[in-house]
């Protein structure tokens, strides 16, 4: 008889649980936006963000997050993906806004209608980081100097080995120019010997990749200043005008995806390139990692080579 | 030397598990809150595989139709799921631009919800009719000749068989919170401070991606809540079992 009454505990739990998970989902996700979300308490209101690992891995956006959400009554969901995968979620309107790196994307993202809206809202740079004994000998090299010297050596030294993203992200598509630039075709050097190794994950968890096997691995400034307490990898190769790495954010295009959030999307990508958060920005990390992981792209858009208006121009 | 290294090596993973247990006694708000989640989402997705899998299962199990054997064949099969490729494919369904799109599960717990059924469906249904084959036939026979109507006899046959039918609950919702290849790709890990209801971030796939962010403590406390929840499962099992 107890195993009825245990049966039916069990039952009874998990109608209860599933008229609760129920009951919390017809509250409507979606109201309609209000303009004035800042002096109008309404309902709150999601926000969906697919997100560059290293904004999230560095724990950047979770902090904006917590500061956006309480004052503009927003719920920021956000997922951490590489820039392929948030852009191919935002062009299927899986997401409201896509945050990513790599301006080349986001120009054809722009172009084939995908999105609208970019706003440049912070910058930093790449580097190449490596183990302290630094076997390929790159230290202070010129970017293509490094990657042709890695090349060269892994063909021959078995300690010398390259950890790629592997995964489309912003940073394996600098990584792909950088080949490029060295002279060398992609597809040759991916499958040109054991010394190149794809983790095909995010930043992070690539960094204590490549330190578990001594390689060499090409990191933003910020996830590597994140994780370096944890790494034994210091930075190599620091240096060059092809390391500059811009972030920037996008709404899903409206007319493609009627669904998207345009207001609450707006104010987020406006109040990122607000003077007050690209302050926040500026000193993110500062007292925790001795200097900033992120730069504000707001009085720098010489420097990035975009228009002053995607920096500072709030979206009408 | 390697022994110096050793035991040096030991002290992060003192302090990681000291961290977790400080975590676990204060209740911390975030673990609570995906603990919570990971046992809505899969009681749910259990309690909706159960109510398809047991008149199905019934169905098939003293069903007479062509075919009857590739189908538990084909169920058998399923058990083995692979839990990404159940992710895969809900994905397609569900996102913006295929067939259930304007669903929005995508990214939801309800979407979640879906993979961990497809998960347990064939888990419970296959077990479900291993165990009223197993029903003795000495019984069955006994039940129809009492000129029992067939409701009566699935009912009663259901009641012999019922220990082997919890486990067999039992084993999937294990199966089911242990697994991380579809809630990471249906989920997404979100943490959604504002909302509970809009969070998609499990024991395991917190496990998966924080550990990558270097929240070591977090990761441990959640392995041991998990581990905590496998133990009694089994404890459940093993009652039932000694029945």
């Amino acid at each position: 008889m107890k195993s009825k009454r245990l049966l039916l505990a069990l039952a009874v739990i998990g109608v209860l649980l599933t008229a609760m998970l129920f009951a919390g989902c017809t509250t409507p996700t979606k109201p309609p936006t209000t303009p004035m979300a800042t002096t109008t308490p309404g309902e709150q209101q999601d926000l969906l963000i697919a997100t560059t690992t290293s904004l999230y891995d560095t724990g950047l956006l979770d902090d904006l997050a917590g500061i956006f959400g309480p004052a503009y009554n927003a719920n920021l969901r956000i997922t951490a993906k590489g820039t392929g995968q948030a852009l191919e979620l935002g062009q299927n309107g899986d997401v409201d806004v896509v945050m990513v790196h790599d301006r080349a994307r986001e120009d054809t993202f722009l172009q084939n209608g995908y999105g609208v809206d970019r706003r440049v809202f912070a910058y930093n740079y790449f580097i190449i980081v490596g183990p302290p004994s630094d076997p390929a000998g790159i230290k202070n090299m010129t970017p293509t100097e490094a990657f042709t010297t890695i090349y060269e050596k892994g063909q021959t030294d078995p300690a010398v080995v390259f950890v790629s993203r592997g995964d489309a992200s912003g940073t394996h598509a600098r990584e792909q120019l950088l080949w490029k630039n060295a002279g060398y075709n992609y597809s040759l050097i991916r499958t040109s010997g054991p010394w190149y190794v794809e983790s095909g994950t995010g930043m992070g968890a690539t960094l204590n990749i490549a330190n578990e096997k001594d390689a060499y691995t090409l990191s933003d400034i910020g996830t590597f200043l994140a994780y370096q307490g944890n790494l034994t990898l210091v930075p190599l190769v620091t240096e060059g005008d092809d390391l500059l790495n811009v972030y920037s954010a996008m709404i899903v295009n409206p007319a493609k995806f009627p669904d998207t959030n345009v207001e609450l999307s707006k104010e987020w990508i406006n109040w990122l390139i607000s003077p007050d958060t690209q302050n926040l920005i500026a000193n993110y990390g500062v007292e925790q990692y001795g200097q900033p992981l992120f730069y504000p792209a707001r009085d720098n858009w010489q420097l990035l080579g975009v228009s002053q208006a995607e920096t500072q121009d709030p979206i009408p | 030397m390697i022994m110096a290294g050793f035991l040096e090596g030991l002290s992060p993973i003192a302090q990681g598990i000291q961290q977790a247990f400080s975590l676990l006694i204060s209740l911390d708000p975030q673990i609570l809150r995906i603990t919570a989640l990971s046992l809505i989402i899969t009681m749910s997705a259990v309690l909706i595989g159960t109510l398809i899998s047991i008149p199905l299962g019934s169905a098939i199990a003293y069903g007479k139709f062509r075919g009857r054997n590739a189908v538990i064949w084909l169920i058998q099969t399923l058990y083995a799921f692979p839990t990404v490729v159940i992710g895969l494919i809900v994905f397609l369904f569900i996102r913006k631009t295929g067939p259930f799109g304007s669903l929005d599960l995508l990214f939801t717990p309800q979407g979640m919800i879906i993979g961990q059924t497809i998960l347990v469906l064939p888990i419970i249904t296959g077990l479900t009719i291993s165990a009223l084959v197993a029903v003795d036939l000495t019984i069955r026979d006994t039940i129809s000749s009492l000129g029992a109507t067939r409701f009566q006899f699935l009912i009663s046959t259901l009641k012999e068989a019922r220990f082997a039918i919890l486990a067999a609950i039992a084993l999937a919702f294990g199966r089911a919170i242990s697994e991380v290849g579809a809630a990471i790709i249906i989920g997404g890990n979100i943490a959604s401070p504002g909302n509970f209801w809009t969070s998609t971030r499990t024991l395991t796939t917190a496990i998966t991606l924080e550990t990558g962010k270097g929240d070591i403590a977090l990761s441990i406390a959640l392995g041991i809540i998990l581990l905590l929840i496998a133990l009694v499962i089994n404890v459940i099992i093993s009652i039932v079992q000694n029945r």
